[in-house]
């Protein structure tokens, strides 16, 4: 017989880790299945400055560290695979892995979300090739080089100052005429000598031999377009895409019940509508999608995961 | 797994004879490092038939740049001095970079 777990936690982001932590702390045998990088997207984030309590050496994976240790030291187990499939009909749930197949009593889904692309001609073909979703990986590269982010919202503003590290000049490209990002954010980036913006604008192509050389703005207002293009010293220059994320729902699509974007939809309790079966973090439906809101995600679903196992394992 | 530099890349990459395989990664890059083991796994495996090397693109940033290489992680297979075909970010996983390696042996 396969071994049961009492929870299963889909997703080693801070709400999955969270999660495991209070789970395994309430003494349940608990597994959390992570399919790449422990830590979600906090893993590629230089820093963390908004969580209470990680003011010193705040770094996305020097937290990340932390919550694995603690996870570890009350018990829970931490393995790599990608589920491919859920089932979720029986008493005791199902999830079929590339490696495993995994049993549990309850179910805690903390898969996270993935960064949005534009979707303009190009995009894929420079994905790594003057393209990029993560600053903190890439941006070595643009040393001195120019560099434009697309986006406006606190990831799009809080990366573009990482990158004037690096860059000679960071241009934040965006489609309205205010910054969606927190007013203490706005402030620095304003101040921030390397910064400029091109307001109302978005890009239309990327081109290049191999690498990005030449990249199409238009100015959704007056539908004007320009072009942009490495100097022959340059050779190349960065694309930074920060444009809002998309939930990494779709193994649990016709199963849970979700809104048309495909985030989970949930009750205070982080309750799905089948039974036994909790969300937390940046899948649900919410307003804000931040560590601090994914740890309390989690934690409310692990204590919800041990009262329905008590309520309906133990007699 | 061999770690190569901006020095000794051209030796043991571009001039070696055979199939090589290069794990572009860096200090900063935390997908880099989840990945690393995979590599190794890898390497293990078909170490016999093919070359294994990692480079630090932090301390060779135009040598990346010179080999096309802008984003990281990015795996790369080398034959005869050129570079044949590579997997980069989010398809830079385990089962592509063998599927990439089982098509070129």
């Amino acid at each position: 017989m396969e071994k049961i777990y009492d929870v299963v936690i889909i997703g080693g982001g801070p709400a999955g880790l969270a999660a495991g932590l209070y789970s395994a702390r309430a003494k349940m045998s608990t597994l959390i299945l992570e399919k790449e990088k422990t830590g979600g997207q906090i893993a590629s984030t230089e820093e963390v400055a908004n969580y209470p309590g990680s003011i010193q050496h705040a770094t996305g994976p020097s937290l990340v560290a932390r919550m694995v240790e603690q996870c570890n030291e009350f018990g829970a187990k931490i393995e790599k695979d990608t589920i491919k499939e859920v089932k979720l009909e029986d008493k005791i749930k199902v999830l079929v892995g590339e490696k495993n197949t995994y049993h549990a009593r309850a179910i805690i889904a903390a898969p996270g979300a993935s960064p949005r692309l534009l979707g303009v001609p190009g995009e894929k073909e420079f994905t790594g090739k003057g393209v990029s979703y993560c600053a903190t990986c890439d941006a070595d590269f643009f040393t001195d080089l120019e560099v434009f982010v697309l986006g406006g919202g606190d990831s799009a503003v809080e990366e573009a100052m990482f990158l004037t590290r690096f860059a000679r000049k960071v241009t934040i490209v965006h489609r309205r005429d205010t910054l969606k990002a927190a007013k203490s954010i706005q402030e620095k980036a304003f101040k921030n000598p390397k910064i400029d913006f091109m307001w109302n604008s978005t890009i239309t192509e990327i081109k290049g031999e191999g690498i990005a050389e030449a990249v199409t703005f238009k100015n959704l207002e007056t539908g004007e377009i320009t072009e942009y293009k490495a100097s022959e010293e340059d050779g190349t220059f960065g694309i930074f895409v920060f444009v809002g994320y998309i939930p990494q729902t779709e193994i649990f699509k016709g199963l849970l019940d979700m809104d048309e974007i495909g985030y989970f939809k949930t009750d205070d309790n982080m309750k799905t509508n089948v039974p036994g079966v909790f969300a937390a973090g940046d899948c649900r439906v919410k307003s804000l999608r931040q560590v601090v809101t994914a740890v309390s995600d989690g934690a409310i679903a692990a204590v919800q995961a041990e009262k329905y196992i008590e309520n309906n394992f133990h007699e | 797994m061999l770690e190569v530099d901006k020095d000794t890349f051209e030796a043991e990459v571009l001039q070696a004879e055979g199939l090589v395989l290069v794990d572009f990664w860096s200090d900063g890059c935390e997908p880099c490092k989840a990945l690393l083991p995979d590599i190794e796994a890898l390497s293990e495996e078909y170490g016999g038939q093919i070359k294994f090397v990692k480079l630090n693109t932090t301390q060779a940033r135009r040598l990346a740049i010179k080999e096309k290489v802008l984003g990281l992680p990015t795996i790369a297979m080398y034959k005869g001095g050129a570079k044949i075909e590579e997997v980069t970010k989010e398809e830079a996983k385990k089962a592509n970079v063998e599927a990439m390696i089982k098509k070129h042996l």
